[in-house]
């Protein structure tokens, strides 16, 4: 991977353009002029750096919603800065990161720390505040200095609020700011101690399960205080059937919803943890094939608006150990669009341009983002990628500080070529 | 004679001929245990490692019992399980160990699957002693040849398993192992100790302890473990020793005699009366004389041992 300052003109040439904000796909060119979009169309400019596109796909940078960067506290695990080499080996040129670090983004005073450190990293990065103080679900945190501060959404996420009344107020509270509520939708006593799906493989493994009722209930209970409140709720990393059930019900009704799915559960089952793979123990957990199946289904009918990676690095130590005591979470900005797209287009048969959407301009209007990136003079973010390449993901492939990844080994199709962001052009 | 596995990590997808070449061999373990001088030079020059990370004393007993008996030579590793946090010093005591050429590691550990993680770090066969609430083998195959012993097959028949099979190692294997040799297995107990999907495993379950007696030919009876009460597994021991124990007068409501079974530590009067562990159904104590046995076919077929006269 390499990243280098954009020429004065640089000219994407002869690749397919998509247009998520217009859904509209056409063969095309994109000039960046001073790391601004100056044009997009056919183009000629013989002063232009031209980067050759045949074959490829030419869209906006992708977004993901939800990332670990693990800054402060855990910088052995990742930093903002080996976080964002990762996401743009991904192809992403925007994230939004989660809260849960060491001590947690949960003040005006370490949002801020997060936004100025985010100023000097290669891509955009937002801080999303905790909404609990320190996370522990009980007092609201000082929600509105938080978004003077850049924080963008609020969520204590890894750890559930489990008390509604608590939630109620939180919604209340962010909706008066027009910020999108997240939470880690599982109910901790459903849940336990379970450390995977529970099903017919938990019993074989004899390992403590986590019931897919544990996240029905909880989204249930959210959807429904959503409404009551008027707030916009978001729905992370949404891993069941019955979940996405009620999303789509609710959708029906209320508006202000949004939800997320992580390419880990659309591409593995409970089945494949059958050697005790402390790569795929992730919260929450892989589930089963039939909820696999409404996940996808979820996606293909609008549903499930966005993908999001719910990137989490561990360190070596974290992961080797038995299962039991290994910590939840994979790394998955470097493989996320080689998963979804073989998932989703080529074995789903869904059209690129609603996956496309899903990691650009849906993710954006969750967040109140810009999301109309190719009308000129609009900073340019953009991702190149090539839809059908299959490639076999190995550790190369990874730039985050940490390496614990399931798809080491897979082949995936789709390959990110360029990303560009802040006035620079990575090639990966 | 041959496995055609390299390890002993549990009784899921073991092959059937396999699980009967042990029965068999133990067998001839067993004639050897009768003898006045019971030690054979089958696994002389051997080293095997017992690893204990969790407490035990009837499992590593009867394996180092059978290791003796083989000629082995045997080291022992106990470490309490507050002092192995993590998973990297379980690493790295297994591969200090490893360093030190041995031939195969016994191995007893809280965290299911940690037997197979051992695999991948040592050359030396493996066998589970014991992981977690996953499986428990040996006990497993110990079970089975007493039920061969006393049927003379296991193939149709009916074994009932009583007690907390959602926290049971032996439970599961006990499941594998008789479903692979053609026994029917139902398991009883509170509602609240089964685990979900258990019957996809080709399992019936039946909370009514009469009926499954009724329709046993042999009861395992697990052992209660006290801790569960405090987290509404089940209110009382009254409430359990009523609804589940296993006493005199409730195997005296059946004509036909069953046999009993129990891998122990027994809670006398709670799961099992007194009466009934001491008593002419009970078959407790050649478990475990088969279980050195068993454990010694196991050991035997695994290090290659030669045949002996």
């Amino acid at each position: 991977m390499k990243l280098k300052k954009l020429a004065k003109k640089t000219l994407f040439k002869g690749g397919t353009i998509f247009d998520p904000v217009a859904a509209k796909e056409f063969k095309g060119d994109v000039l960046v002029e001073n790391g601004k979009i100056a044009a997009v169309g056919n183009i000629a400019d013989d002063s232009a750096e031209v980067i050759d596109c045949q074959g490829l796909v030419v869209t906006h940078g992708f977004c993901d919603l939800h990332v670990h960067f693990r800054e402060p506290g855990r910088e052995d695990k990742e930093t903002l800065q080996t976080g964002s080499r990762a996401a743009l080996a991904g192809g992403f040129t925007r994230v939004c990161a989660m809260p849960n670090t060491d001590p947690p983004i949960d003040s005006p005073e370490s949002v801020r720390f997060i936004a100025e450190k985010a100023e000097a990293c290669p891509i955009h990065i937002h801080p999303i505040g905790a909404a609990t103080k320190g996370q522990l679900g009980k007092e609201l945190t000082e929600i509105g200095g938080m978004v003077q501060e850049g924080a963008m959404a609020f969520s204590d996420d890894g750890l559930p609020i489990m008390d509604g009344s608590v939630m109620r107020r939180i919604l209340e509270y962010g909706g008066m700011l027009d910020k999108p509520i997240i939470n880690h939708a599982e109910d901790v006593y459903l849940r336990d101690d379970g450390v995977m799906n529970e099903g017919r493989m938990s019993t074989r493994l004899g390992l403590p399960g986590n019931p897919v009722e544990a996240e029905g209930v909880m989204v249930h209970r959210d959807l429904e205080l959503a409404k009551l409140t008027g707030a916009k709720l978001h729905v992370p990393h949404i891993s069941t059937a019955s979940a996405t059930k009620l999303v789509a019900k609710m959708k029906k009704h209320y508006e202000r919803i949004s939800a997320e799915v992580s390419p880990h559960h659309l591409y593995f089952t409970d089945n494949d943890l059958h050697e005790f793979n402390t790569n795929l123990k992730v919260a929450p957990p892989i589930r089963s094939k039939t909820d696999c199946m409404e996940l996808i289904k979820g996606f293909k009918t609008g549903v499930i608006d966005c993908i999001a990676t719910d990137h989490a690095p561990h360190t070596i130590e974290d992961k080797e150990s038995t299962f039991d005591l290994a910590e939840f979470g994979m790394i998955g900005l470097e493989s996320c669009l080689g998963v979804v797209l073989k998932i989703l287009v080529h074995e789903e048969g869904i059209d690129l341009m609603t996956v496309i959407k899903a990691l650009t301009v849906n993710p954006r209007d969750v967040m109140g983002f810009n999301s109309n990136l190719f009308i000129d003079n609009a900073p340019a973010e953009l991702t190149v990628f090539n839809p059908s390449e299959t490639w076999e993901f190995t550790k190369d492939d990874i730039y985050s500080k940490s390496s614990n990844s399931p798809f080491i080994g897979k082949v995936l199709t789709g390959k990110v070529k360029y990303t560009v962001v802040k006035g620079q052009l990575t090639s990966v | 004679m041959s496995l055609q596995q390299k390890h002993l990590l549990g009784l899921e997808g073991y092959p059937a001929e396999d699980i009967q070449t042990i029965i068999d061999t133990a067998f001839t373990f067993r004639e050897v245990l009768e003898r006045p001088i019971k030690k054979v030079p089958s696994l002389q020059g051997k080293t095997i490692v017992n690893l204990f990370f969790e407490n035990s004393t009837r499992t590593r007993i009867s394996f180092e019992l059978a290791q003796k008996r083989l000629s082995a030579d045997t080291v022992n590793f106990s470490a309490s399980t507050s002092s192995l946090k993590k998973g990297e010093s379980f690493k790295d005591t297994v591969q200090n160990i490893e360093a030190m050429k041995i031939d195969a590691c016994v191995m007893r550990h809280p965290a299911p699957g940690a037997p197979l993680r051992l695999t991948e770090y040592v050359d030396a066969v493996v066998i589970n002693a014991g992981d977690g609430t996953h499986e428990h083998p040996t006990q497993a195959i110990l079970d089975m040849t007493s039920l061969q012993e006393k049927f003379g097959y296991l193939k149709g028949l009916k074994v009932g398993i009583v007690g907390d099979i959602s926290h049971s190692r032996v439970a599961l294997s006990n499941m594998h192992g008789l479903i692979t040799m053609g026994a029917e297995v139902t398991l009883c107990g509170p509602a609240t100790l089964i685990p979900p999907h258990i019957e996809e495993l080709g399992v019936q379950v039946n909370c009514n302890i009469d009926e499954v007696i009724e329709w046993a030919d042999a009861l395992n009876v697990l052992r209660i473990q006290m801790e569960r009460m405090g987290v509404s597994l089940f209110p009382s021991i009254r409430e359990y020793r009523s609804l589940f124990g296993l006493t005199t007068e409730r195997l005296a409501k059946h004509k036909k005699e069953i046999v009993i079974m129990h891998p122990g530590p027994m809670n006398r009067g709670v799961e099992i009366e007194s009466a009934v562990a001491d008593g002419d159904q009970a078959i407790i104590l050649d478990q475990v004389l088969n279980g050195v046995a068993s454990r010694m076919a196991i050991l035997y077929l695994l290090l290659g041992g030669k045949a002996e006269s």
